[in-house]
């Protein structure tokens, strides 16, 4: 595996992507990165860099002003493009966990199942219980998300985004709202994730996990790319000084 | 004589100290009582006095056009308001305005001169040049009653205040809530309906009961075009009998009877929403 090209096809492919807000906020500046299927890249930055607005272009929850963001083949910034198929192989997993108030965790697992994936009520439920299982709390079927910890609520949005059985991840700070005595439990569903060869993108401030998962890290800032390649170089030795400034504000 | 023992209490403990313990009469909720007791009175002077019992018979009928006014008219104006409110939301630029439109003029004239300009002028004309094609066509006339006229405007003023109830509750959802429905697939309509309005109805049931209460009260409005509702057949029967005190006092107790009954109902509901809501995010 070599730092910018992956084991497989590119799953992911951005070209040229800025996002601009209110015509004077410059979140993304000229990005171009690629993810190849199976590829774990982890991108860090300071607050406000554009992480986020990067992860929200994959799957247009953010329109971008210019570029282009190719996922699995569709190019979802190509206005013919079904946006809504493209979701449903997208999974994304939200800082604030973003489950439904108002739903079960089966049902809100099985929402989108059996509207977007017209899964019968017994299909998606035998998909969300395995997905339950595969996060580790099968127990909490029936509960509503306000019964349960910020760690569980996390690991029932994994398993909402992986029940229907995406080709890409999302992360986007999935632990940064979490207690610290919670933080370990949703990182070892995510390494489990990528020992099963889950193609992730993670926003994240959790270096240990980078270290152990990405395949590349890619720092960030200003909305650009200052450097990008396999986690254990660019901790040892960041080419440029930027990097080595932000290393060293928030390694120990 | 009750400063004896507080002051014994008092003594007991040393010193006087803030205290977090409030007397069952501090906390008593004397003006329910108060309401209750005026309310069992009034009953009470219609039950047993011969003029206000005959006041009672004339009037009490008018209850079914009160309440049926009332019922057409909030369920009309539900779905003007759940469609302006949405409206204004909408992507689309002419739903938008369209919407907004709405909403800002007809808030900004009062009812009463809308009640007359509708059922004396907008609708006649209308019909009228229905009419003339309904009749050539079909050999049918589209007719409405001055009931359904004052009705309808009712359901257009309370249309335009339940859309900025609907508008506002849509927005209250945090926009995380309608991202996560969108992420995993799910289209603008199927958010709109899975995800955001079933929690929006929390802040939109509360303030769509008041303006239940208020369609009620303001029905007494279609007195001015002589629909026989409580408040019509009131001054009927006061200015035939000259018995303004008894008429006036019928038609006090109804509404207040309907009114204080509904929001009692609806503080109850609320409380049982909020209760529901305990240890939620
Ligand atoms: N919806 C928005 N409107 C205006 N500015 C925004 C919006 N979203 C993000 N920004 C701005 O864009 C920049 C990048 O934001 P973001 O991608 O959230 O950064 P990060 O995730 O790296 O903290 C920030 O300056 C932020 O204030
Ligand atoms: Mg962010």
């Amino acid at each position: 595996m070599t730092s910018d090209a992956g084991p497989g096809a590119n799953m992911i492919s951005i070209r040229g992507l800025t996002k601009t807000f209110d015509k004077t906020i410059h979140a993304v500046r000229n990005v171009d990165l690629d993810v190849a299927e199976g590829e774990v890249v982890v991108i860090v930055g300071p607050s406000g860099s554009g992480k986020s607005t990067i992860l929200r272009c994959i799957n247009l929850l953010e329109i971008p002003t210019e570029g282009t963001v190719e996922v699995d083949g569709f190019e979802v910034t190509d206005p013919r493009t079904d946006i809504d198929r493209v979701r449903a192989e997208v999974g994304m997993v939200f800082q604030q966990f973003n489950l439904f108030p108002h739903l079960t965790v089966m049902e809100n697992i099985t929402l989108a199942q059996r509207k977007v994936r017209d899964r019968s009520r017994g299909e998606a439920r035998e998909m969300g219980m395995r997905q339950l299982v595969h996060v580790g709390i099968p127990e909490k079927a029936d509960a509503y998300p306000r019964q349960l910890s910020g760690g569980q609520q996390q690991r029932v949005a994994i398993a909402r985004a992986l029940a229907m059985e995406p080709k890409v991840m999302l992360f986007d700070e999935p632990t940064s709202a979490l207690d610290p005595e919670m933080v370990k439990e949703v990182l070892d569903v995510m390494l489990e994730l990528v020992s099963e060869g889950m193609t992730m993108v993670v926003v994240t401030h959790e270096m240990g996990f980078a270290r152990a998962a990405a395949d590349r890290l890619v720092f960030i800032d200003e909305g650009e790319i200052v450097e990008i390649g396999p986690p254990d170089e660019v901790f040892a030795n960041p080419a440029q000084e930027r990097t080595r400034a932000f290393f060293d504000k928030i390694l120990y | 004589m009750a400063t004896e023992p507080r002051r014994v209490q008092r003594g007991r403990r040393g010193a006087t100290r803030v205290t977090d313990e409030r007397p069952w009469w501090d906390t008593f909720p004397w003006w329910g009582a108060i309401i209750v007791a005026i309310l069992l009175w009034m009953a009470w002077q219609i039950l047993t006095k011969e003029n206000y019992e005959l006041a009672w018979t004339r009037i009490a009928p008018g209850l079914r056009l009160t309440i049926t006014s009332t019922l057409q008219a909030f369920t009309i104006a539900l779905i003007i308001g759940m469609v302006a409110g949405m409206g204004q939301l909408s992507r689309n630029v002419v739903s938008r305005n369209v919407a907004r439109t709405y909403v800002e003029f007809i808030r900004g004239i009062p009812i009463l001169p809308l009640i007359f300009t509708v059922a004396l002028i907008v609708v006649p004309e209308v019909t009228d040049a229905l009419n003339s094609r309904l009749d050539a066509w079909f050999g049918w006339e589209f007719k409405l009653s001055f009931q359904m006229r004052a009705t309808v405007t009712l359901a257009l003023i309370y249309g335009a205040y339940m859309a900025e109830i609907f508008r506002g509750g849509i927005q209250s959802v945090p926009p995380g809530q309608s991202e996560a429905g969108r992420s995993l697939g799910l289209t603008r309509r199927q958010t709109m309906s899975s995800v955001v309005l079933p929690q929006a109805m929390r802040a939109i049931i509360p303030p769509l009961g008041n303006d239940f209460i208020a369609i009620l009260k303001d029905t007494s409005l279609l007195s001015v075009l002589g629909v026989l509702e409580i408040t019509q057949r009131g001054r009927q029967f006061s200015a035939s009998t000259f018995k303004f005190r008894e008429g006036y006092f019928v038609v006090s107790f109804i509404y207040l009877l309907l009114t204080l009954s509904l929001s009692l109902l609806l503080s109850l509901l609320e409380r049982r929403m909020t209760r529901d809501r305990k240890g939620q995010r």
